[in-house]
């Protein structure tokens, strides 16, 4: 790691105040994925501010009906919290399967969101990337790429976003609340992640200097019918190569409204609201999901490594439908089976 | 070192700066700062003791025990979070000290594997590590107990499936997983597991 200062913030504007003074301070929330990165040389800040001492840890209800989960709550906090368990079971759902117990108590809500890809050849100083050093080249096409993007990709990047979180909050239709130098505002959470096209270096909309401090989930849970699905190269502690959020509204056996992200096919969390309103009025049935399923794919290709994915993303949306339908899971999901 | 982890190299402490100068670090194109920022006063609750260590800022909590306050049973496996190796409690919950600031966890109450039980009175996971056999070279034990622990305070894990998901952080070269479970599952259920 290289040498830096660290402050301690105590309240979100001097956290605001500090990093601006600072010409390549980083905010540290939990420092999962920060630290590991900074160790690998390739996140070299030279100033942090600490962000764990900010009163941003609660869980509460929001004015609209919802629930606020503050930046700074641990995404373990958050996964059992009782309200997200009881009214955002696909959410609790999604945190749970990923990571591993001991990140999950560190990782902060906010940082899952700021997170970098795992892509190899990011992590790999030695050789090329485009978003490590804009212009350098992408070693991921044409080299191995086993876990990358088959969707939003361009000629300049094919990493994915590797949170489960994010792929819940995106089905969920969160709002990202962030301040910054200029005050606060929002961000719907399907503008808070980016495709790559000619700047992969710049993951999300953040303008600089900008902090989250909270995510709002609006009122609708579908805590009914859900489904994260997640499949990955191990049953537990292994980024997923393709993860479906499923979440349904069903009057009897019609879907009145249908919510449908996938994680680990592209640059940010795939949503695709033609499919979703195309599914509205529909039976709930292996064959609307199977048309679902193609119509998300659509535009749909490999690189090689990775061309099995897009028939993989096909039959993992046509599963997590039928999970949700039927809120019968999987044997990976044992586990976290609990829910109704 | 003893262990060889799929997909990550054992690091040495050789990136552990000492705290004088900068000596093994590069700076990146925007240059070099002035001067090293210099170490200062972090103050540990560590297994109930408060400890003072002079530490640079960039000292992981895990080279703090185990090269500022002597406390080696918390071990350094990957250094990357991927292995568990390095498991403590803070505030009576796992993490991974590798991957936090010795500076992030000043107020906090810490507990290593050193602070769990003595030669006399054996912590019951300890005791159960042994009756089950669940170790075999021992470097992940410190981490798989810390973390069992913490599993034990989250109340989470009832059946074996959920034992194995949730000590799921925690890797086992020698491969001792049946032990671990076996010992693990008896404190969970306050009964003798048959190995």
């Amino acid at each position: 790691m290289n040498p830096f200062t660290y402050s301690h913030a105590t309240a979100v504007d001097d956290a605001v105040r500090d990093k601006a003074s600072h010409h390549d301070a980083a905010y540290i929330g939990g420092g999962t994925n920060l630290l590991d990165l900074m160790k690998e040389n390739v996140e070299r800040p030279t100033h942090l501010v600490g962000l764990n001492r900010l009163p941003l840890a609660t869980i509460k209800n929001n004015p609209e009906g919802g629930l606020r989960l503050g930046a700074l709550a641990t995404n373990a906090d958050t996964a059992w919290h009782p309200e997200v368990e009881k009214r955002y079971p696909l959410l609790s759902q999604a945190i749970l399967a990923g990571a591993s117990p001991q990140l999950r108590n560190m990782a902060t809500n906010g940082g899952n969101l700021m997170q970098r890809t795992r892509c190899y050849y990011f992590y790999d100083t030695t050789t090329p990337c485009n978003k490590r050093e804009p212009g350098s080249g992408c070693s991921a096409i044409g080299g191995y790429n086993r876990i990358h993007a088959i969707l939003g990709t361009s000629q300049s990047c094919i990493a994915t976003h590797p949170s489960d979180m994010c792929i819940a909050l995106a089905a969920l239709e969160a709002v990202v609340r962030v301040s910054g130098p200029n005050g606060d505002r929002t961000i719907d959470f399907t503008d808070f992640h980016r495709l790559p096209g000619n700047a992969p270096h710049i993951d999300n909309t953040l303008r600089p200097g900008e902090l989250i401090t909270g995510l709002d989930l609006p009122a609708k849970g579908f805590e009914k019918n859900y489904s994260y699905l997640k499949l990955r190269d191990r049953t537990s502690y292994a980024f997923a190569l393709v993860s479906v959020a499923a979440a349904l509204d069903l009057e009897g056996n019609t879907i009145k409204e249908a919510r449908l992200a996938l994680g680990g096919v592209a640059h940010k969390p795939w949503r695709d609201t033609d499919v979703e309103d195309a599914l509205k009025g529909q039976p709930a049935t292996a064959d609307t999901f199977r048309k679902a399923a193609t119509q998300m794919l659509q535009g749909a290709r490999g690189f090689g490594s990775n061309d099995f994915k897009v028939e993989l993303a096909k039959r993992a949306i046509v599963r997590a439908l039928k999970q949700a339908t039927e809120m019968k899971q999987g044997p990976s999901d044992v586990f976290l089976n609990s829910n109704p | 070192m003893l262990l060889q982890l799929d997909g990550m190299s054992f690091q040495s402490t050789s990136f552990l700066v000492p705290m004088s100068y900068p000596s093994t670090t590069k700076r990146g194109v925007m240059g070099a700062p002035a001067a090293p920022p210099p170490a200062s006063t972090v103050t540990l609750k560590i297994n109930g003791v408060e400890t003072r260590l002079q530490l640079a800022p960039w000292t992981s909590l895990l080279d703090a025990l185990r090269e500022y306050a002597d406390l080696t049973g918390t071990k350094k496996g990957c250094d990357h979070g991927q292995c568990g190796a390095c498991t403590v409690l803070v505030n009576g919950k796992r993490i991974n000290s590798c991957l936090t600031l010795a500076v992030m966890q000043e107020g906090n109450e810490i507990t290593t594997i050193e602070g769990l039980g003595t030669q006399e009175k054996l912590h019951p996971l300890q005791q159960a590590f042994i009756d089950h056999d669940a170790f075999q070279c021992g470097y992940c034990t410190p981490g798989q107990i810390c973390s069992a622990v913490g599993l034990i305070n989250e109340g989470k894990a009832h059946s074996e499936d959920e034992i194995r998901e949730l000590m799921s952080g925690n890797l086992c070269r020698c491969g001792a997983y049946v032990g671990i479970l076996n010992a693990v599952k008896e404190v969970v259920d306050g009964t003798k597991v048959k190995s």
